[in-house]
């Protein structure tokens, strides 16, 4: 009882605070509210645009969700593919490193032109953006499993595909988790940044078009929805990740 | 099992271009324990890799014969001094990993078992992590038992566990080990006193059989004999160096 009332206490007061805060310099400052709306404006903004808002949210989030699952799946599968063959450990990682360098920002546009302004273009967005984190933290984790588990499997005669599914892979699984983790965070940077680069609906698009008409209101408040899930989204993963972790790790202490 | 080999490691080792250690002889006689003493460093653990076929980073110009004229590979067992247990299985798990890595159908009634004769029934179904450093060695041991080969070779194995718990470890890992061919590399005079049938000296010039009384192991820690025993091996250990 005691961890869920306390966290979400502490939570409730950092977010007072907040909304103080933020009241606070409204007031002060004497911002229009076309500049810097006050907590009010923004909530009551939320309530009447909420049939337009959850219609847009469940683009942005479906796109988000989507990409996550396939770029993990892509990325664990890349990791698993360098483990298994040389070969493409010695041709396919610096194409990887070469990709990784080119920011993925950049290549928005390149996607709406190539796949349009439909959930298509955002979706491998997203997969793009959180393929490398997952494949580089999973394969990192699959290269570092202690050489004297490698040993004692060759004394008892594994074969290299066993050696993988029954020593390395549980080995890297927390490694696999905190790859996760960052996933997440950087999902709905993709999804949004598609979004306004080109599209005709999303949170994304929302707030690009509340700013274009000056309704500040209602881009915090979608900028509000978008982080409530962002955070919804990690605290998911995170706790997914720890399980993981705590399944295939020694808990640590 | 099938009947142990006796194995001989004739040859020299090089590492980058150096000589780690002289042209040797070493004979394991089949069924009995042989220890490897020295200081670190002196090769001894690559001795004993050369011999499971490891990968050891140094260039060895010579032979590994068996008695029986039959290639090593599948009938050796090892044991490090890291207990190496997978910390997502059980014990239960741990004990049948072998069987699992050959995909092979794990014998659970053997396994308990075997857990059961190190002593640890009541902990099949624990993961290592809620056990003590003795127990994890304990269930390290069977996991060597349940291989069932007449090779063994153990590295250091009980070295990290304090005085009492590594009496109690050698007592039964002679006890359930005894009939096959084991080399034991180990640091510990008291060690080789105790457990070996044989014991060799290893330094920079090579291999010196060292004298062990005439009673068989495994030797009570208290007898005058393995103390005396103990005694001379640790004296000729630190001139060694």
């Amino acid at each position: 009882m005691r961890r869920i009332v306390l966290p979400l206490a502490r939570a409730g007061l950092i977010i007072t605070f907040a909304v103080a805060l933020w009241q606070a310099i409204v007031w002060l400052t004497g911002a229009p509210h076309f500049i810097l709306p006050g907590p009010e404006r923004v909530a009551r903004a939320l309530w009447a645009s909420r049939v337009s808002i959850a219609e847009n949210a469940v683009i942005t989030f479906t796109q988000i969700i989507l990409g996550l699952f396939l770029g993990a799946a892509l990325g664990v599968s890349t990791a698993i593919q360098l483990v298994v063959s040389p070969i493409s450990r010695m041709l396919l990682r610096p194409v990887l490193v070469f990709a990784q360098a080119v920011p993925i920002f950049a290549l928005a546009p390149i996607l709406t032109l190539w796949l349009g302004y439909g959930m298509g273009s955002k979706i491998v967005m997203v997969v793009l953006i959180i393929y490398f984190p997952v494949a580089s933290a999973f394969f990192d984790g699959l290269m570092r499993t202690p050489q004297g588990y490698l040993d004692l499997a060759r004394v008892m005669g594994a074969g290299t595909t066993r050696q993988l599914l029954r020593l390395r892979i549980p080995h890297a699984m927390p490694s696999l988790a905190s790859g996760l983790r960052l996933a997440a965070v950087y999902a709905p940077f993709g999804a949004v940044i598609g979004e306004w680069v080109g599209a005709s609906k999303g949170l994304g698009y929302l707030m690009l078009l509340a700013n274009g008409r000056a309704q500040t209101d209602l881009m915090f408040a979608s900028l509000f929805v978008l982080a409530t899930f962002t955070v919804l989204i990690y605290l998911i993963v995170d706790r997914a990740g720890a399980a993981l972790s705590r399944r295939f790790a020694e808990p640590a202490g | 099992m099938t009947p142990p080999p006796g194995i001989t490691l004739a040859g020299e080792a090089h590492i980058a271009g150096a000589p780690l250690f002289a042209p040797l002889r070493l004979e394991l006689r089949a069924g009995e324990w042989t220890t490897l003493l020295g200081a670190s460093g002196v090769g001894k653990t690559t001795l004993l890799r050369l011999i499971a076929g490891l990968e050891t980073g140094v260039s060895f110009a010579g032979k590994i014969t068996t008695s029986d004229g039959r290639s090593l590979e599948g009938r050796m067992a090892y044991m490090g001094q890291s207990d190496l247990l997978a910390p997502w299985l059980d014990v239960l798990g741990n004990v049948t990993l072998g069987a699992r890595l050959r995909g092979e159908k794990p014998d659970p009634g053997r396994a308990r078992d075997l857990i059961a004769r190190v002593g640890l029934a009541e902990h099949a179904g624990k993961r290592p992590h809620t056990l003590s450093g003795g127990q994890r060695q304990r269930a390290a041991l069977a996991r060597t038992l349940m291989e069932d080969r007449p090779v063994v070779l153990l590295d250091e194995p009980f070295s990290a566990l304090d005085a009492r718990m590594r009496a109690e470890m050698q007592e039964l890992a002679g006890e359930l080990l005894a009939g096959r061919t084991i080399l034991l590399v180990t640091h510990e005079p008291g060690e080789a006193a105790r457990l070996s049938h044989r014991a060799f000296l290893m330094s920079r010039i090579g291999l010196e059989e060292m004298p062990l009384p005439q009673t068989p192991p495994v030797r009570a820690v208290e007898a005058s004999e393995t103390m005396a025993a103990q005694a001379h091996l640790f004296r000729r250990l630190r001139s060694a160096a």
